[in-house]
């Protein structure tokens, strides 16, 4: 599929995060009355280079570095704050994303941005630092929940104490929905691969599971369904269905016998190796049919190797 | 050898999935009945069929294959392509015929699965 604008996480992020989620709440601020000496020792103390002034709650200017310099430069360090901040002060809201706070730097070439609630009251700053910071803590937690979830798929069995833990995986499967057809299969394949299964034996769970699926879907009346039972060194999967049965189950399962109504055979389906297919690929398989009642097909497929000489696990399909 | 070589050297229709030409193939199959390309196609194969219906997608994305070349022209559903391009299977499309296309993909040195 073409991509015309391929996303990446971080730019999702930008839009994501709100400036509240980064911006330092510790706020540091003066009042328009600080003399432009205290404000210096302010800003040595706390090793920053601009603060918001403040007047009973309300943000009514800015002073930074730069004003102190002129400041300095002049002579004149017992004047208030007031004399010098900027007045005009851009604000960013705590609610906004990121991105917000971005524009107004990349607009404005401020360094420090006051952010505000929706009373317009100052609860934090935002800087282009605390933007980088809040960026790389978000993609180390994506990181971290990322390996977390691997870690809790593959070691399900492992965390989980039963005499006997098994996994159900239930699909509906209508008749005729061929639009779907392969989608239990699908699922139960990604499942296995999540769980760590070998690709391998995962492949032929796949392939049996697909057989049985597309059976159901060419052959019922009213569809069926397939259950997958996952256990740590077995996958059962039980298809079943409420007719129409099979007459003779032991032609069924004749290579190439197929009962398959021609629009079916166009579509690449009913060439009679279904049943067969599932055999070679599962490690027991089980078919109970009664005409005019249904098919329960079982297949079992061992995820790990048993005892010698097993159909087992370890085989190249 | 590439996918994306050998929708150059056959001068294949690229219909779906058209990011994920990159993939090695592994070999190749040939077969209009899904159930032996289940039972045969390895992952990483070219599989080349008549069929164009979305259950073409669900089989290969099952088996991992690297792509479809669907042959004779055979019209897709769009319901195949949106699947292919949501499974990421490339369908390459030609109005040549199975029979050909297999002839030159043995003549670029791609092998069957036997």
């Amino acid at each position: 599929m073409v991509k015309p604008t391929e996303v990446t996480r971080v730019q999702e992020l930008v839009y994501e995060l709100k400036i509240g989620d980064v911006m330092t709440k510790r706020l540091v601020t003066v009042t328009p009355d600080t003399s432009m000496a205290e404000f210096k020792e302010v800003l040595r103390v706390n090793r920053i280079s601009g603060t918001p002034v403040v007047e009973n709650g309300r943000l009514v200017g800015i002073i930074s570095l730069e004003d102190l310099i002129k400041a300095l430069s002049e002579g004149d360090l017992e004047g208030p704050v007031c004399e010098r901040m900027t007045r005009d002060v851009r604000t960013v809201s705590a609610h906004e994303s990121v991105i917000e706070a971005v524009k107004v730097f990349s607009q404005t070439g401020v360094g420090r941005l006051p952010v505000v609630d929706e009373q317009g009251q100052l609860v934090g700053i935002i800087t282009q630092g605390d933007i980088t910071h809040g960026l790389l803590k978000a993609i180390e937690l994506d990181y971290h929940s990322d390996e977390i979830s691997r870690y809790r798929a593959s070691h399900i069995f492992e965390d989980i104490v039963s005499d006997r833990t098994s996994l159900l995986l239930r699909y509906k499967v209508r008749a005729r929905d061929f639009t779907r057809g392969g989608e239990a299969s699908s699922k139960i394949k990604r499942a296995l691969i999540r769980l760590g299964g070998n690709p391998q034996v995962v492949r032929r769970v796949a392939i049996a599971t697909y057989e049985a699926e597309m059976n159901i879907i060419i052959h019922t009346d009213h569809g069926g369904e397939i259950v997958a039972e996952i256990q740590p060194e077995q996958v059962r999967v039980l298809a079943v269905d409420h007719g129409p049965g099979i007459a003779d189950v032991e032609q069924a399962m004749q290579p190439g016998f197929s009962t398959a109504p021609e629009w079916i055979r166009e579509m690449g389906f009913g060439a009679g190796v279904g049943l067969n297919n599932i055999q070679k690929c599962a490690d027991e398989m089980h078919l109970e049919s009664t005409l005019g009642v249904g098919t329960r097909l079982q297949i079992v497929v061992y995820l790990q190797p048993r005892g010698e000489g097993g159909a087992g696990a370890s085989e190249t399909s | 050898m590439k996918l994306r070589e050998i929708v150059d050297a056959l001068d294949l229709q690229v219909a779906a999935a058209a990011d994920d030409l990159e993939r090695e193939v592994s070999g190749g199959y040939a077969s209009d009945l899904l159930s032996c390309v289940m039972a045969r196609a390895q992952a990483g194969n070219v599989w080349v069929t008549l069929q164009s219906h979305p259950n073409i997608v669900a089989v290969a994305s099952l088996l991992n294959l690297a792509g479809i070349v669907v042959t004779e022209g055979s019209p897709l559903d769009p319901n195949t392509i949106a699947k292919a391009n949501e499974e990421h299977i490339p369908i390459l499309t030609t109005p040549r015929t199975t029979f050909t296309v297999v002839s030159q993909l043995a003549a670029l040195g791609i092998r069957g699965v036997d």
